[in-house]
C-alpha cells in the first residue's frame, strides 16, 4: 500500500496542480499547458509502440493529422457538430487507417519497419498536400468545437473558458491510466515480451503478430485524439500536421523523456515543447531567436549524445558515475 | 499518348532515376557498410546544389572559369566536409542503436538547413545552364529536347558504371565489402577500418552532394529540396533492399518512371504513386528486391 502510494504521489501532485493552473496562469500560459498536455498525449500513444514493444514507427505524424482533418472536414461551415459523433468518427477512420498500414508495415522489421511507417505517413501527407480533399495546401479552419448534447441536457461548453483546457487534461488523464493499466495486463507483458525476443515469445506458443498489429491501432488511435484535440485547440489544420518533422518531433520526445517508461514520455512531451517555446523567444535570444532550428537541432544532438537513456534515466546516470561504490541497491 | 511524347517522358524518367540512384547509393553505402541511417543525406544534396548557386561568382572572379570549375571546386569541397563530419560526428553514431542515429542526424539537418538560412537565405535561385549545353536536341519533327539533361544522365552513367567497377572488381571495393560484412575480422586482417569508413562516407557525401550540383541548373535551388529527395532516396533503397548499390540502381530507375509517368498520367495523385509502389514490393518482398546477405 505504502509502495502504491510512494509512486503514484509525484503523479496525483502533477494532476492537481495542473487542475487548479487556470485560476493562476494568463491565457497565454494556460494555451501552453494545452499544447504540452496535448503533446504528452501524442507522445505516450507512440511510447506504446517504441517503449514498450520495440517497434520504431517513424509515421506517427499520420494518425495525428489525420485525425485532425477529420475533425474538420465533418465539422459544418455553419455550425458546430456534435462531439458524440465528430470524436468516435475521427477515432475509428484513424483506426482504420492504422489497422490497414499497420498489416502491410509488420510485415517488415527493424529498419525496413522505420522505413515504411515513414513512407505511409508521407503518402498521406501527400494525399492532403496535393488533392482538393483538404484544400491542398492553403489547410481548412475549423470554425465551430463540438457541442456534448445529450436529449438538450449540455454538460460542458468545450467554447467556454476554461473548459476546454480540463476537457484536455481529462483525455491526457484518461490516456495515461489507459496505458499503465494496459502495461500491467497479460496483454502488455506480451508486448513487453515481443520488445526483448520475439522469437521466444513465439516458441512460448504466442502469434506475435496478432499483439503487435492489436498495438499498432490502438498506439494509432491514442494519436487520433491528440490530433483531434490539437485541431479544436488551434481551429486550423494544415498537411505540416503529417509531415515527417512531426513524427520525428514525436519520436524526439519519447526519447527525450526516456524509453520504457510512460512518464518518461509525458516529460519528454513537457521539455520539447518548453525548448521550441524558449528558442523561439526573441526576449531571451533576441534577434537569433529567427535561427531557433538551428539551437533546436544543437540541443538535439547534445541532448541524445549526453543522455542516452533519456532525462527520466538521468539520476541513474548521475549515480553510476559519481556514486561507485555507493549504495546501488 | 503520342509516340515522341512518350520518349521524351521516357528520357525524363530515366534522367530523373538515375540522379536519384547517386544520391541513394550514398545512401545504401552508408548504410550497407557503417550501418548508419543518415537521415542528413539530404542536406548533402542540397548542400550541393547551394555550392553550386554559391561557389559560381566566388570561383569566377578568383581563379576563372565556369560551371566546371566550379563542380571540381565544390567536389573537393563535399569530400572535405564528408571526411571532417564523419570524424567529428558520425563515427560516434556507430555504437548508437538506430533510433538515436535516427535523432542525432535529425538533428543535423535543422542545423544544416539553418545555416543554410543564415549563410544564403530563404530565396530560390536559378542556376545558369553553361552555354555550350545550353542547347536541344531536334527529336521527331516539332519536339525539342534540353541537351543539359542528356549530358546529366550521361554523367550519371558513367559514374554507376565505376561505381560497380570500383566495389565489384577492385581491392578497395573488397574492403569495403569485407567490412559490411564483418567489422571485426577486417580489423584482425590489418586493414584500417577507421580510414575505411571515412573514405566510404566521404564518397557518399560527394555522391550526393554531386547530384545536387548537377541538378541545380535543371530545378532552381530551394530551401527544403533536400527533404524532399531524402524521403524519395529513402523510398529507393528500401525497395531495392538495403545496403545494395544493385538494388539502389533498379530502384532508382523503377521509381523514375513511376513517378514520371504518375504525374503524366495522373496529376492529382502523382505524390502518392511511389509511395504505392513501394507498399506493393514491400508486400510481395518484405526485405526490398535486392537483399544484402
Amino acid at each position: 500500500m505504502q509502495k502504491i502510494s510512494m509512486r503514484t504521489l509525484p503523479l496525483l501532485i502533477a494532476v492537481v496542480l495542473l487542475a487548479v493552473f487556470p485560476m493562476f496562469g494568463d491565457s497565454y500560459y494556460s494555451g501552453l499547458v494545452i499544447k504540452i498536455m496535448i503533446y504528452a498525449v501524442f507522445a505516450l500513444s507512440l511510447e506504446l509502440l517504441v517503449g514498450t514493444t520495440g517497434l520504431v514507427c517513424f509515421g506517427h505524424a499520420a494518425f495525428f493529422g489525420i485525425a485532425a482533418y477529420v475533425a474538420a472536414l465533418l465539422t459544418p461551415q455553419s455550425g458546430p457538430a456534435p462531439l458524440l459523433m465528430l470524436l468516435p468518427a475521427a477515432l475509428l477512420i484513424t483506426a482504420l487507417y492504422a489497422l490497414v498500414t499497420g498489416a502491410l508495415s509488420l510485415r517488415t522489421r527493424g529498419i525496413y519497419f522505420i522505413m515504411v511507417t515513414l513512407a505511409f505517413s508521407q503518402m498521406a501527407y501527400f494525399v492532403f498536400h496535393d488533392t482538393k480533399i483538404g484544400k491542398g495546401s492553403d489547410g481548412i479552419y475549423l470554425y465551430f468545437k463540438p457541442v456534448l448534447e445529450i436529449g438538450g441536457w449540455m454538460p460542458f461548453d468545450l467554447d467556454n473558458g476554461n473548459t476546454f483546457y480540463f476537457f484536455t487534461l481529462a483525455c491526457l488523464i484518461f490516456t495515461y491510466a489507459f496505458l499503465a493499466m494496459l502495461l500491467n495486463s497479460r496483454f502488455g507483458k506480451a508486448l513487453a515480451g515481443i520488445r526483448v525476443n520475439e522469437q521466444r515469445m513465439r516458441a512460448a506458443g504466442f502469434s506475435t503478430f496478432p499483439y503487435k498489429l492489436t498495438a499498432f491501432v490502438i498506439s494509432g488511435t491514442l494519436a487520433g485524439l491528440a490530433g483531434f484535440l490539437f485541431a479544436l485547440k488551434d481551429g486550423f489544420v494544415n498537411p505540416e500536421l503529417l509531415s515527417w518533422h512531426q513524427s520525428g518531433a514525436v519520436l524526439l520526445m519519447i526519447i527525450l523523456g526516456g524509453l520504457g517508461s510512460l512518464r518518461g514520455a509525458v516529460l519528454g512531451a513537457i521539455i520539447f515543447t518548453l525548448m521550441q517555446e524558449l528558442f523561439q523567444s526573441e526576449e531571451i535570444f533576441g534577434s537569433f531567436a529567427s535561427h531557433w532550428n538551428l539551437t533546436l537541432g544543437l540541443a538535439i544532438i547534445f541532448l541524445v549524445a549526453t543522455l542516452p537513456k533519456g532525462v527520466i534515466g538521468l539520476p541513474a546516470q548521475l549515480s553510476a558515475r559519481f556514486g561507485k561504490g555507493a549504495s546501488h541497491v | 499518348m503520342d509516340l515522341s511524347i512518350f520518349l521524351i517522358q521516357c528520357l525524363n524518367a530515366v534522367q530523373y532515376g538515375l540522379l536519384l540512384f547517386l544520391v541513394a547509393s550514398g545512401l545504401t553505402l552508408i548504410f550497407g557498410v557503417m550501418g548508419v541511417i543518415n537521415l542528413a543525406h539530404g542536406s548533402f544534396y542540397m548542400i550541393g546544389a547551394y555550392m553550386a548557386f554559391a561557389l559560381s561568382p566566388i570561383v569566377q572572379s578568383t581563379v576563372g572559369g565556369g560551371f566546371f570549375v566550379t563542380l571540381l571546386f565544390g567536389l573537393v569541397l563535399s569530400a572535405l566536409l564528408g571526411y571532417v563530419l564523419e570524424w567529428a560526428f558520425f563515427s560516434y553514431l556507430y555504437e548508437r542503436d538506430h533510433l538515436q542515429q535516427v535523432l542525432m542526424t535529425y538533428g543535423l539537418i535543422l542545423v544544416f538547413e539553418e545555416l543554410r538560412s543564415i549563410l544564403v537565405g530563404n530565396d530560390v535561385h536559378g542556376v545558369k545552364v553553361p552555354d555550350w549545353l545550353a542547347g536541344t536536341v531536334q527529336l521527331g519533327d516539332v519536339m525539342t529536347y534540353p541537351v543539359y539533361r542528356l549530358f546529366i544522365s550521361a554523367v550519371c552513367i558513367g559514374i554507376a558504371a565505376l561505381l560497380y567497377y570500383l566495389i565489384a572488381r577492385t581491392r578497395l571495393g573488397m574492403m569495403v565489402r569485407a567490412g559490411a560484412s564483418n567489422r571485426e575480422m577486417v580489423t584482425s586482417l590489418g586493414i584500417n577500418i577507421k580510414r575505411l569508413y571515412r573514405m566510404v562516407f566521404a564518397a557518399g557525401v560527394v555522391l550526393a552532394a554531386l547530384a545536387g550540383m548537377l541538378a541545380a541548373p535543371m530545378s532552381s535551388v530551394y530551401p527544403g529540396m533536400g527533404n524532399h529527395v531524402l524521403i524519395i532516396c529513402f523510398v529507393v533503397v528500401v525497395i531495392g533492399g538495403i545496403g545494395s548499390i544493385r538494388g539502389a540502381f533498379l530502384a532508382a530507375m523503377l521509381v523514375g518512371f513511376v513517378d514520371t509517368f504518375g504525374k503524366v498520367l495522373f496529376a492529382e495523385a502523382a505524390g502518392v504513386a511511389v509511395y504505392v509502389l513501394m507498399a506493393a514490393i514491400l508486400l510481395y518482398k518484405p526485405e526490398g528486391l535486392f537483399k544484402q546477405g
